[in-house]
């Protein structure tokens, strides 16, 4: 029967319409500014650089070795190293800057980082009035303590202290192993010097 | 949209598509069907802001009344010199401008850049990693499918409906995608030696819902749609592409199979592990627009069959060959070219290293693209509301046609 298609057709769209009103399965979306969606464990959107105990600036654990400047694939992030009154380097960044308006949370930068100080974040409601300097994300606004950290990857972050205190522990250990062997042998040659004298 | 009147061209070469009738060129002013009322041919510029053309595309039309006599596809809009970039930056950085050439399936472009860098560096992916790959694939296939077929259905006039119901189910496997690498469309997800994480906990619990669910929703679509008498007065017989002219212009995917011609790179290259899972190939007969909408929904059914495989036989280990290195990778000099089969089609990359930490030449194969070329061919002779339909049932993404 012509016509038939599109009577079978139309039941579907009514079973639809009415399942809308009963069946939570078919209702699909939130009110959104008065609903969130809780972000997921691994969502992505902005970096932002971790910093360990209370202090913003000496905690900060980015040492400007400048690896995410270079692998970033829109190249949205700055760098400066700071220096001390001599000239030399201070493994501390006096400039970090990133472009949220270039950036495309891509992750790059945090998966190439050795010292796990960047990372990304979830805040998405971003929007600014200022079209250049709001979107310019400074190295004050950019520091997170690692709590927020925790707050928004909880599994990751925990991963990320573990193997921190892991190198950290083993770090010392090869200092101490380091002295140990320095010891013995200034013993060792303090020992051999009235032989030879 | 602009309508300009075309001027009488000059004669030389071939006419515009009408064949002169006395032997002597003539192309205006010419005589309707009743000898009395002179009509001439009508160029209409549909795009770049044109709805139907899913991106910034114009198709240069001349009309002659509603019958279309010539159709020259424009591109470019979109140009965002992908390739040249990925020649700039090193190989891990041009995994996530990979994402943004057919930004519906970022997954599969992935995959098809990580195959290509993997033979080039002699990487080779553990277990785990390649079945993970097929299931992210498969589920970019139905996400990619489901939004085409609502497309499609959306050009020819059903307002919304379809696509929304699509879009209903789509939204459901890019919450999985969400979960997992974190962003719901530029997943940035497959680097070479595998992949950049394992799956979270209860990942697989949660794919299964979505797979077991989806055979429903592939049967209201059915009902929506199928059988449906004003899609099938739309849809068949029109923009037929024979064989011959699609193999001759290296048409592939979906495109290719709906006008009969058996050839899928899973099955042909058996790349992956795609040799383990029990799958058919549909094919179509006719090669219009029907067949081409049909193809893609039984090719869904066929994703589902894998999908269930996959997520039934994952194993657990590790998703990374240990010999792949994130930061100061330089794969041997030489050149290399691997392909898989997108939603789309062929998708290929080929890459040559010179030893460095770029690769020396970067070159996509976009299935869009080469299957935006015989857009004339299937046009010529239907009206101009077809031609809206015909590209419907192509599957391009700009993004991916004009790179």
């Amino acid at each position: 029967m012509l016509g038939e298609g599109i009577i079978k057709g139309m039941a579907e769209t009514a079973r639809n319409f009415i399942g809308s009103y009963s069946d939570p399965e078919r209702l699909v979306t939130v009110q959104y500014p008065e609903e969130h969606i809780p972000a997921k464990q691994n969502a992505r959107n902005f970096p932002f650089l971790v910093f360990d105990v209370e202090d913003p600036v000496a905690g900060l654990r980015c040492v400007a070795c400048k690896i995410c400047e270079k692998e970033c694939p829109p190249q949205c992030i700055y760098i400066v190293m700071d220096r001390d009154d001599k000239g030399k380097p201070c493994k501390h960044p006096k400039v970090f800057d990133i472009d949220v308006s270039v950036c495309m949370s891509c992750q790059i930068c945090v998966e190439v980082c050795p010292f796990d100080a960047i990372k990304m974040d979830t805040e998405f409601e971003l929007s600014e009035t200022n079209r250049y300097g709001g979107l310019l994300l400074t190295k004050d606004r950019l520091s997170k303590s690692n709590e927020y950290y925790h707050k928004i990857h909880s599994v990751e972050a925990a991963e990320v202290d573990a193997r921190l205190a892991d190198e950290k522990a083993k770090a010392e250990e090869k200092v101490k192993a380091k002295l140990a062997a320095a010891a013995t042998a200034k013993a060792a040659a303090q020992a051999a010097k009235p032989v030879a004298g | 949209m602009k309508t300009t009147v075309v001027e009488p061209p000059v004669p030389s070469g071939a006419p515009v598509g009408l064949p002169a009738g006395d032997g002597r060129f003539s192309l205006l002013p010419k005589t309707s069907f009743d000898g009395r009322v002179e009509t001439e041919l009508l160029e209409v510029a549909m795009g770049p802001h044109h709805p139907s053309t899913h991106g910034v595309f114009r198709m240069d039309v001349v009309l002659d009344g509603e019958t279309i006599v010539k159709l020259k596809p424009v591109f470019g809009y979109l140009h965002r010199n992908h390739e040249k970039i990925a020649e700039n930056v090193s190989y891990l950085a041009s995994i996530p401008y990979t994402d943004r050439l057919d930004y519906l399936c970022s997954m599969t472009n992935n995959w098809a850049y990580a195959l290509s860098v993997e033979k080039l560096a002699g990487l080779e992916p553990p277990e785990r990693a390649e079945y993970i790959r097929v299931i992210m694939a498969e589920l970019t296939r139905l996400a990619n499918h489901v939004c085409l077929i609502g497309f499609l259905a959306q050009d020819m006039g059903a307002l919304g409906t379809p696509l929304m119901y699509g879009f209903r189910e789509r939204e459901k496997i890019l919450d999985l995608f969400e979960a997992l690498s974190g962003s719901r469309m530029m997943c940035n997800y497959m680097r070479f030696g595998g992949c950049r994480l394992d799956l979270p906990p209860g990942w697989v619990r949660e794919a299964r819902v979505v797979v077991d669910n989806f055979p429903k929703f592939l049967e209201e679509f059915d009902n929506l749609l199928s059988g449906n008498e004003i899609l099938m007065a739309r849809t068949q017989g029109v923009g037929v592409l024979t064989a011959e002219l699609a193999v001759n212009a290296g048409i592939t995917g979906p495109m290719l199979r709906a006008s009969g011609v058996n050839y899928d790179i899973r099955k042909v290259d058996r790349y992956g592990i795609y040799d383990r899972f029990e799958f058919r190939v549909p094919l179509g007969d006719h090669g219009d627009v029907y067949d081409r909408y049909m193809i893609r929904l039984l090719e869904m059914w066929e994703s589902l069959k894998i999908l269930r495989q996959a997520l039934d036989d994952i194993p657990e280990g590790p998703v990374m060959d240990p010999n792949a290195k994130i930061r100061n990778f330089k794969p041997k000099p030489g050149e290399c070219y691997e392909r898989i089969e997108g939603p789309k089609g062929e998708l290929g990359f080929y890459l040559v290293s010179d030893g460095g930490a770029n690769p020396y030449r970067y070159r996509v194969r976009p299935p869009s693209l080469v299957n935006l070329t015989v857009l004339e061919d299937m046009c010529l002779g239907h009206n101009v509301a077809d031609a809206v339909a015909i590209l419907g049932s192509v599957d391009i993404v700009l993004g991916e046609v004009d790179r």
